[in-house]
This record gives structure tokens, sequence and C-alpha cells, in this order.
């Protein structure tokens, strides 16, 4: 039987970047805030420090600061014909835990969507007819727009000190940055990386091509930044270790560096570590959430109340607390009704490996955000009619890193050991670089999320399954981009390039992205969505869910940008709400 | 309020919760100094391989990397330490991952990871059929005694899943050596592979210098300074 704690007025579910900037902005307005993480306290001083942080083998390899499998996974099938089996290792993806989130080993690329991509299905309908979109598809207009967005994203940008060059602020285009962006308020916190060899090469080459490069917006930041919270960053060293790892240098922006430090001094706050929320209670009516119970490192278990739910976990995780708290109705992809689990979706990769008779590319020199990327085939910057397929991608050369463990590419053909593939590791870590496509996922009757029949977690409750594999059209798509990448990789001089294609089903081992989005979409019906378009749960108006599991489906870039934005949005409506509790959207 | 009242007001909020669950609040709850190491590998012995099943991945870790003139091979590159030391650990045991069944006999390639055998099995059962098989197949010769010719034959055998091992899947011995040998060979040296930052002077990483804006700053020119380890380099003399 739970015990029963104190009431506070808000409880947070997980403490990354949404559950964060929640916390510290409705604890400086005097609310007493609890946030309760699944994870360990980290800090980067103690978790880390330089002298442990850059180890590849501990943390990238190993998975260190990863939620561990033993203590939540997914189980996972291609469609519905299929029996689900756990992910026993995480490969395709790397959820987060512990304070911080993923927001501790992101790689930082910070994206604003594209004015289309929130009304990409009146768009497409409008410029090609309904019958252009794909078969099955969920693809749903979000409920905000991009200027409703703009005031939010530039927040976010400004508490993470992200490093970029406007393309356009106000409507003037900028020189040097990303023309086809949505307007912009003000150019960004920081300058841009500067940027290695490799795309000094893709810039020019794809200048020549008729494209419009610029550096990628970087939460691995050029120049030292206080942000408007007080909390100060130190620029890039290059080192190479940000994905998978947290940053020694407070050069990256995350929940640790940009957020915690004023949070913790707000009086009416306290994090709750190694303690997992194990439902949402509501009341008698479900109509009213109570607050949460949780379980601690002892097993033993706790009630908190609360007068306001924030969900924050990591998306997935989002969807299958509301599907074991019984908040809102489970997709049935059988009869096409329900909502909590629909719309999920993912992210596709493409492009060229491009191999040089003789270059330095010095890949350790990285950070997760250099790059230098076009999107002149992103969302509907170009013509789809002749191509039969919606979406697009950002195409990019970037080198992240260069650890050698993971990364001793050799070329297509190689033997994978022995004396020819010594030589081949030899000769080509220096000589290689890479354009890829990173691209959008539209949303399917088939790509869902429910709770498994058979597989648990240690606490006797359901994993979660997913059910997902792209569908031809994010195929041709990424397949069509492969082409564009490698023309770009050919016309940068390249002696011989490999084509990277989206082939066989979407597969659980390699890494791909986690980027995953939906499950718990935002809209403005509440047939078609689980929250409205503050965020705020349609059936239980106490309960708000941030993250990527509110997109209606994915965008051809990194999620975090808009998260972040959406957070501020929410934000908004939640002191709304505070102020006038009920359903912030009247059907 | 001096630092070290702060820390002692923190430490007292954190036991006034009767929940035992770690409670953070007021303070960032720190210390200078404090961080979380990995304990170095010293090598010397074995601490889960008998004396023979070492012999064996000594003879094919420095088949999968040679010794030649880039450079030592597996074994001397301390890969077989490597292994040794991480079967013990967590990882040997598949702490960290989901091992609850049932376990399907029939898993999706894009499943993954499916065998309820954790590395340490892997190894322990593996390198008993290699044995088997080899003193069967090469007239009682093992693994070590063969040639390198015959050893690349099979090794090849194994990773096309080509050779049946008497009760255990070739290919997942493969496998599993192939993936740890490449662990050992490129993993910062504090884990015991990587001698004398073998692995890392193959392919030119410069290691854990943690700082390349001189590299960012001079585009498509050879590095020349050599790789640092988490706990330095030989050249900086002994460390404690």
């Amino acid at each position: 039987m739970a015990r029963r704690l104190p009431r506070k007025d808000v409880v947070i579910v997980g403490l990354g970047w949404t559950g964060s900037i929640l916390a510290y902005e409705l604890a400086r307005t005097g609310l007493e805030v609890v946030a309760i993480e699944r994870g360990p306290w980290r800090d980067t001083a103690t978790d880390f420090n330089i002298g442990t942080a850059p180890d590849e083998l501990r943390y990238a390899v190993r998975h260190d600061v990863f939620l561990r499998p033993k203590q939540e996974t997914l189980t996972m099938r291609n469609n519905p014909s299929q029996t689900a089996l756990p992910i026993r290792k995480w490969g395709s993806f790397l959820p987060g835990n512990g304070v911080g989130g993923a927001g501790v080993h992101w790689n930082g690329q910070t994206w604003r969507f594209l004015p289309n991509d929130f009304r990409i299905r009146s768009h497409m309908i409008e410029r090609y007819g309904e019958g252009f979109l794909p078969e099955a598809n969920h693809i749903q207009d979000w409920p905000v727009s991009y200027d409703e967005l703009e005031p939010y994203y530039d927040k976010f940008e400004y508490l993470a000190g992200i490093s970029g060059k406007a393309g356009n602020i106000k409507g003037d285009m900028q020189p040097g940055g990303n023309p086809f962006e949505g307007a912009r308020s003000r150019e960004y916190p920081t300058p841009p990386l500067k940027q290695g060899y490799a795309q000094e090469l893709f810039t020019k080459a794809a200048t020549g091509l008729g494209l419009h490069p610029f550096p990628r917006p970087s939460a691995n930041i050029s120049a030292a930044y206080t942000n408007p919270y007080g909390c100060s960053m130190a620029p890039c060293t290059y080192c190479g270790f940000c994905e998978r790892f947290g940053c020694a240098n407070y050069s990256k922006a995350s929940p640790q560096t940009c957020v915690l430090p004023a949070l913790i001094r707000e009086p009416t706050f306290e994090a709750r570590t190694d303690s997992e929320v194990t439902k949402v209670n509501l009341s008698g009516d479900g109509k009213t959430a109570t607050g949460v119970t949780y379980v601690d490192l002892n097993g033993e278990e706790w009630e908190q109340p609360a007068d306001l739910v924030l969900l924050c976990a990591y998306g997935l995780f989002n969807v299958r607390l509301l599907l074991l708290s019984n908040i809102g109705k489970p997709y049935d992809p059988g009869r096409n009704e329900g909502v909590v689990g629909r719309n999920y979706a993912y992210q596709t990769g493409s492009g060229s490996t491009a191999f040089f008779e003789d270059a330095k590319f010095n890949p350790f020199a990285a950070a997760g955000s250099l790059g230098a990327a076009a999107d002149d085939y992103n969302s509907d910057n170009f013509d789809h009619a002749p191509h039969g397929f919606v979406g697009g991608a950002s195409i990019t050369c970037a080198h992240t890193n260069g650890r050698p463990i993971l990364y001793h590419p050799t070329p297509r053909g190689t033997p994978t050991w022995g004396s020819k593939w010594k030589k081949a590791v030899n000769e080509t870590y220096q000589r290689v670089t890479n354009v890829g496509a990173q691209g959008s996922v539209m949303s399917y009757r088939n790509n869902f999320l429910d709770l498994d029949p058979t597989y648990k977690d240690p606490l006797g409750r359901p994993l979660m399954r997913m059910t997902f594999d792209y569908q031809d059209n994010e195929r041709k798509m990424a397949n069509w981009m492969a082409e564009r990448c490698d023309e770009v990789a050919k016309a940068m001089g390249a002696k011989a390039t490999q084509l990277n294609r989206l082939v066989g089903p979407w597969s659980v081992v390699p890494y791909q992205t986690t980027h995953n989005t939906g499950g718990a979409v935002f809209g403005n019906d509440p047939n078609t969505s689980v929250l409205n378009r503050y965020l705020q749960s349609w059936d239980v108006s106490n309960v708000f869910v941030m993250g990527a599991s509110a997109f209606p489906q994915n965008a051809g870039y990194n999620p975090t940008g808009t998260v972040g934005a959406l957070t501020y949005w929410s934000l908004d409506a939640i002191q709304k709400y505070l102020r006038s509790p009920g359903p912030l959207v009247q059907l | 309020m001096t630092r070290r009242s702060l820390l002692a007001s923190a430490a007292l909020l954190i036991t006034t919760v009767g929940a035992h669950a770690r409670v953070v609040t007021k303070v960032l709850p720190w210390r200078p100094n404090e961080a979380y190491p990995v304990p170095p590998i010293s090598p010397g012995g074995y601490l889960f391989f008998t004396s023979g099943e070492a012999a064996v991945v000594d003879a094919i870790v420095d088949r999968l990397i040679p010794a030649d003139d880039l450079g030592p091979g597996g074994k001397d590159a301390g890969v077989t330490v490597f292994i040794d030391r991480q079967l013990t650990g967590p990882y040997g045991g598949h702490d960290w991952l989901y091992m609850q069944g049932p376990f399907s006999l029939t898993p999706l390639p894009s499943q993954g990871l499916q065998s309820p055998l954790t590395p340490r099995q892997q190894y322990r059962l593996g390198l008993a059929a290699l044995a088997s098989y080899c003193n069967a197949t090469f007239g009682g010769r093992g693994f070590a005694q063969l040639n390198p010719d015959e050893q690349d034959k099979l090794l090849t055998g194994m990773e096309k899943s080509e050779v049946k091992l008497p009760g255990f899947d070739s290919r997942m011995l493969f496998n599993a050596v192939h993936t740890n040998t490449m662990e050992g060979y490129f993993a910062d040296p504090i884990y015991g592979g990587n001698r004398d930052m073998a692995g890392w002077k193959l392919v030119g990483f410069p290691g854990v210098r943690y700082d390349f804006r001189d590299v960012i700053d001079k585009p498509n020119q050879t590095y020349a300074l050599p790789p640092v380890a988490m706990q330095g380099r030989p050249a900086w003399g002994e460390q404690n």
C-alpha cells in the first residue's frame, strides 16, 4: 500500500529539458514543485568530469548514461502480423535516464521546423491534390502555426545559447543563413561553430550545384554565453565527445548547463531521484488527476498528491504512462479508433559516403552539431510532383566525432578482420567523409504504440510495444535523397562514393536516431489527438504532456528545438490554466 | 552563509523527508574533486579465462588483428586481458540488459539480440565447442596449434556460419570475439587493451586531448602530436 506524502502544487514526471524548464518557471512563481526522476542525479563536475568523460567504451559502447533495458525497454515488430519481441539491448535509438535525460547525451542540433511542416496535410493537398498523399497515412496539420511558435523557439534558443546564422530575420534574407527557414525575430544568440575541411568542400560543391548551404544550428556553442536564467556556458573545444556523453566543458546546452543551477535555488522546488512514477492517479470519475504513485530504490511505494501533473519523460515513456494510467482512449489500428499510441513516427537516414584520394579530414576534431547543411530538398522546398513522395530531408556534411571503436570506416567489400582490414582502416580514417540526408517520416495507420501482451518490466507492468516500419513513401524519399547526396559528394571531389539507401525492414540493431515521435499527438480534434493545442489532455484537464510524443508526424529535422518551443508554448497555457483551471479548449 | 554551512543545511534537507528517494533541493549536491572514475586494469593473470581458453583467445585475436608493419596484433595490444576483465564485469553477465523470457526461437533479424546466453556463457560454451571441433577435425590439435592459414579458414567459416561446432552457433562465438576485439583494440588503455595506444595510432586518433580548436583552425593538415589517454601517456612518466 502506497504511503501518502504531503500535497504539492505541481508534480513533474522526469527531470530532463522539458521538466526542468517547467519546474523553474513554475517554482519561481512560488508554487510548490516536485520533480520525480527515475534515474540518478547527474551533474557536470561529478558525472561528466574531464578526467572520466571522454571514455568511448563506457559511454558510447556500454551505454553508461542511458536507460538500462533491464529497468525498462519496449518490444518491437515491423507490422501487426508479427509477434513483438523485447529490445533487449538498445541499438536503433538510445533513451536517456537520470537528471538531464536525453538533454545530457544529445548531439545538440537545434532546428526549427519549416512553416509548411506545421500544415503539411493542407499544404500538400493544396499543391498536389489529395490523391498525392500516401496510402493509409494519418498525416495531420499541427494545431499551431510556425508564427505562433516563433517567440517560443526564440526563447528556447536563447536559453540554450544556440550557435548559428540566421537566414531570415523578420522577412529580411541574411547572407550565409538558411534561405528556406521561417522568419525569425532576431539573430542566433551566438555565432556559428567553425567548420572543418569537409564542410568547406561541401559548401563549395553544394553552392556550385545551385543549393544553399549554411552552418547548421548547434547547441555545442561557439562562444561564452550567459543565458536569461543567469547560467553560463563556455566555448566548445571541438573535442568530439558529444552524442552519448555529458559535456565536461559546459559547452553543450543541457538542463545541467542551462537550467539546473537556477532551478535548484528556488526554495519551493525539490527533486526526488531514483524514483519511478508508476501511474498517474485519477479521481473516481477519471476526469481529474489527483497526483502520481512512484516506487523508490527500496521498492517502497509512495503517493504524491498534486493539483497539476506534468508528464515530462522521454516521449515514448509519456505514452506508456498514459496507457498505464488509463488516460485517453488507446489506439486500435484494426478499427482505426482511439488515440493513445497513434501516429508513432521516426526518421529516415540515407546518403553517400565519400572516399578521397588525399585528404586529412581529422574527424576527431568535431562537435555533435558541427556540420554544413542545405534545405533545398527538405519539406516542400522543391516540387514533389515528378517524384511521387511527400516529405523531405536536410542534407548535411558533418563530422560529429572520430571515436575509433565505433568509427573506423572501410570501403564496402573490405574484409571485417585480418591484414587487409587493418590496412584499409589505416588508409581510410582520414580520407572519408559523408553527405547524409536526415528525412521526415509521415504517420500511418499501422505504425503505432500499445501495451505488449507478454513482456513486463521488473515491477510487473506491461512493456510498451512498438509496431513500426518504413513505408514506401519514406523509402522512395530516402533513396532519392541518397542520390542527391551522392551528387554533392562527387562534386566535392571524392574519388569514389558509396550510396547508403534505405533497404530492408527497420531494424533495432544499428544505431539510427533517437528521434522517436508521436503517440500522444496534439491537435484540434479529440478523435485524432490525445492533447489539445496547448498540450493539455483532452480527457484529464490537469494533465499536460510535453515532448516529441506530441508531434503528429516527424519532419526532416532533429526534434529538440521544436520540443523546447512547445514547452514554452505550453507553459504560457499552463499559467493561464492555473488562474482558471479547466479545459483550455472547449469543444 | 558559508559554503560549509550551506552543505550542512543541504545534508539536513536530504534526511528530513522520510521517502527513500534521493532528495535534492536548495543547492547542487556535489563536492569539489568528486568524480566517478573507472578503476584502471592491471595486466597479469586472468580472472575469467582458464589458461587454455586464454591461449585460444590470444590466437584468435591475433588473426583478427595480425601483427604487421602497421602495428602490433590483438594479442600484444592486450586484447585478451581486455576481454577477460570485461567478462568479469556487468557486461559479461548482460547485467544491464533485458533478460526476461520468454526467449523466442524464431526472432526476426530486425529484432536484434534475442539469445538468453550472456557473454560469459558465450565464451565458456563457445570455446569448449571450438576445442571439441578442432580436436576432432585437426587430429588432436587445438586452435592455437593450427597454422595461420588453417586458423583463417576456420574463422572465415565461423563468420559465415558454415562451420558447425558441436552444440554451439559458430557465428555467435565469432561475433563475440570480433566485437570485443574491436573494443579492446580501440578503447582507452585504462581497460587493459589498446596497449601503447596501438589502435589509436593505427587510425591517427589523438585520443582524449579534449581540445582540438587548433585542428579546426588548420583544415586539411596532418595532426602531428602523439595520442593521449585518460591516464596520460607513457612519456609523461609513471602513472599513479
